[in-house]
């Protein structure tokens, strides 16, 4: 009884062994290597990256294995190491349209400069299991690759004849906040908005994102363009003057088209909603996008009456860590507070049974007058 | 836990985290009671687990301090355990039980019976920094309520509760006025708690990771727990002394003993038992 409460630090001990025996699987079989798994389970890799904010695809294997593919508990892992990096600076805004796109797919142009490429995509495939003995189709040999001619962004291309928002630079080009240096406090800048939607849940942007195309904040959205490919990131380094490249990223990104129907002092014309998410995160991307364009509702002057109109609402309950982290914290013990309530439950109880035999006894002695 | 942490800085936290955390907690002081926004570091432990008293604790502690950590008032339930195994493993502090050994506390759910003295810092876990937030789930709204110290949307629930109970029906989070200013959470410490913060010699300092403030109470500042002329505040009583060391006027948590119903009343803070149980051995 008592003594469940003490030994605490035998149990803990006890608890991390049975985990590393669960983790560990049929000792017959070798154990997973990180570096497969980063080849292997790209996709799962890209979304441990995107939401714990760090591209290291290794890092990122290396913490799916660790966390025994629970994927919020790998994202805790990585944002837990990232937190302790130091910062050197910022990097140059990466430019998407000089990547050359692994994917390009536009719904709104049937063609369009550079062209439509499908690329490495689930789309298409029949989702029916592969002969247990195979791999499925035979892989794509290397090499190849898209022609490498410019591809303009679609928002660039209606943008010239301006039909769609123009990218806003913002005056003077602030430093951009940083959410992971400096404290949120609503209401958000876009930027800081997006940089909180990048970080978010994937399954709770896809749900907010459905529910804003079931008409809760419908915002008619067509899918202007998702592109995934691999892009340059540059620093400038004071000492050179000049940008020099640190590395290559994987990412997606996506520019959905929504209409608006014009102002008193704007013309009717297309809005934008972005997404841009680590390695290959279509799901992600459009999600975020589908979003960022719905929390534009205040400053687009629509009426926001939505939930994925709501920025507190969205931005405080999007990122998973500490949604996962509150909601299982219920497993601690809570027994003072549960003990504070009992007490008040007893007396609300005593107090009503009082009132009861009170209020009978009054009617007794009526019955007896 | 494993101690092989090379690659992290002492006490986890990078050295600019940890001035950024004493700059709030810098302002937190200087304004008692109000809730001071801070860039909230991921920490190795789950959101809601004690991220925010971690955070404190980290940017504080130094290799003088002898930390003690309890959730619900003892040291050995398991993520009070987890927590100091951290601190010893990334900050070598050295750790104790003993309240009075003690110049750190890390606390979820409770003050320690021991009066706390001078020279002594608690850090309360906190979960909702927001008094109000129940009553008004928007950021942007309870901050204007704070800044016009507009508080009737507490007193009428408290009037509300009253109404429907015959009495104020809020155990724990009791709601407190800090310095006759700010409208504070005392972190969910059950409202028995709440009389230790008033004056007390003890710097107390709050961390929500989570929700990402930092709030604080310095030394012999007055915090009154709200009520209203005719119903005053009343904390908790415990009718029982505790079964194993016979203390009386401490919280008592309720063991469940048998399946008919049976329980007996046992001390929370398991170090003050432990040092009661002894002196009662002694006298015999």
């Amino acid at each position: 009884m008592y003594v469940a409460v003490k030994g605490g630090e035998r149990a803990i001990a006890n608890a991390h062994a049975l985990l590393a025996k669960e983790g560990r699987g049929d000792p017959a079989l070798s154990p997973l290597n990180p570096a497969a798994v980063a080849g292997q389970l790209g996709v799962l890799v890209a979304r441990v990256m995107t939401e714990g904010s760090l591209y290291d695809p290794e890092l990122a294997a290396r913490a799916i294995v660790q966390a025994q593919g629970d994927v919020l508990e790998a994202v805790t892992l990585i944002r837990s190491y990232r937190t302790t990096l130091p910062r050197f600076g910022y990097t140059l805004p990466v430019d998407t349209a000089r990547l050359p796109p692994q994917r390009r797919i536009s719904a709104t142009f049937k063609d369009l400069p550079g062209g439509q490429q499908l690329g490495a995509t689930f789309d298409y495939t029949h989702r029916l299991f592969t002969d247990r003995d195979t791999a499925g189709p035979a892989s794509a040999p290397d090499g190849g690759g898209p022609p490498d001619e410019g591809m303009p962004r679609v928002s660039d291309l209606l943008g010239a004849s301006a039909l769609i928002e123009p990218d806003q630079a913002l005056d003077g080009d602030p430093e951009p906040g940083d959410l992971t240096r400096e404290p949120a406090v609503f209401p958000m800048t876009r930027a800081e908005r997006l940089q909180s939607l990048a970080r978010g849940d994937e399954g709770f942007l896809l749900a907010l994102g459905y529910s804003t195309q079931r008409g809760y904040g419908n915002n008619h959205p067509f899918a202007g363009e998702i592109r995934v490919g691999e892009v340059d990131v540059e620093i400038e380094i004071p000492e050179l003057g000049y940008p020099v490249p640190v590395g290559r990223v994987e990412l997606t990104e996506c520019q959905m088209v929504n209409q608006f129907s014009g102002s008193a002092d704007t013309p009717a014309q297309f809005t934008r909603g972005y997404g841009l998410a680590f390695g290959r995160s279509e799901r992600k991307a459009m999600s975020m996008s589908l979003v960022d364009r719905s929390l534009r509702a205040g400053e687009l002057g629509e009426r926001a009456a939505a939930p994925a109109q709501d920025e507190e609402f969205v931005i405080s309950h999007s990122d998973n860590v500490q949604a996962t982290g509150f909601v299982e914290h219920l497993k601690l013990p809570h027994y003072v507070d549960f003990q504070a309530e009992l007490g008040l439950v007893r007396r609300l109880n005593a107090e009503f049974r009082e009132r009861a035999e009170g209020a009978s006894g009054r009617h007794d002695g009526a019955e007896e007058a | 836990m494993s101690t092989d942490l090379t690659g992290y800085n002492i006490a986890y936290l990078d050295e600019q985290t940890k001035r950024m955390l004493r700059r709030a907690l810098l302002k937190a002081v200087a304004i008692p009671g109000f809730q001071v926004p801070f860039a909230s570091r991921e920490v190795p432990m789950p959101r809601g687990w004690g991220t925010g008293g971690v955070q404190v604790t980290a940017a504080i502690i130094g290799t003088g301090d002898t930390l003690k950590v309890i959730d619900q008032g003892a040291d050995d339930t398991t993520n009070a355990v987890s927590i100091r195994q951290f601190f010893a493993a990334v900050a070598h502090a050295s750790t104790t039980t003993r309240t009075s050994e003690a110049t750190v506390i890390q606390t979820r759910h409770r003050i320690p019976e021991t009066p706390l003295t001078e020279g002594q810092t608690i850090v309360y876990q906190v979960p909702m920094p927001e008094p109000l937030r129940f009553l008004e789930p928007r950021e942007t709204e309870t901050r204007r309520l704070h800044a016009l110290a507009d508080y009737g949307l507490m007193y009428v629930k408290l009037y509300e509760d009253i109404a429907r109970y015959g009495h104020i029906a809020q155990t724990y989070s009791y709601p407190v006025m800090v310095a006759g200013r700010y409208l504070m959470s005392p972190s969910p410490i059950p409202s028995f708690d709440n009389p230790k913060m008033h004056q007390s010699p003890a710097l107390q300092l709050f961390g929500a990771g989570r929700e990402k403030r930092i709030y604080a109470i310095p030394p012999y500042t007055d915090v009154e727990s709200l009520g209203f002329e005719d119903y005053p505040f009343e904390p908790q009583t415990f009718d029982d002394p505790c079964a194993i060391c016979g203390s009386t006027g401490v919280y008592l948590d309720e063991v469940i003993t048998d399946d008919k119903g049976g329980s007996m009343f046992v001390c929370s803070d398991t170090d003050h038992c432990e040092h009661a149980a002894g002196q009662a051995e002694v006298t015999r």
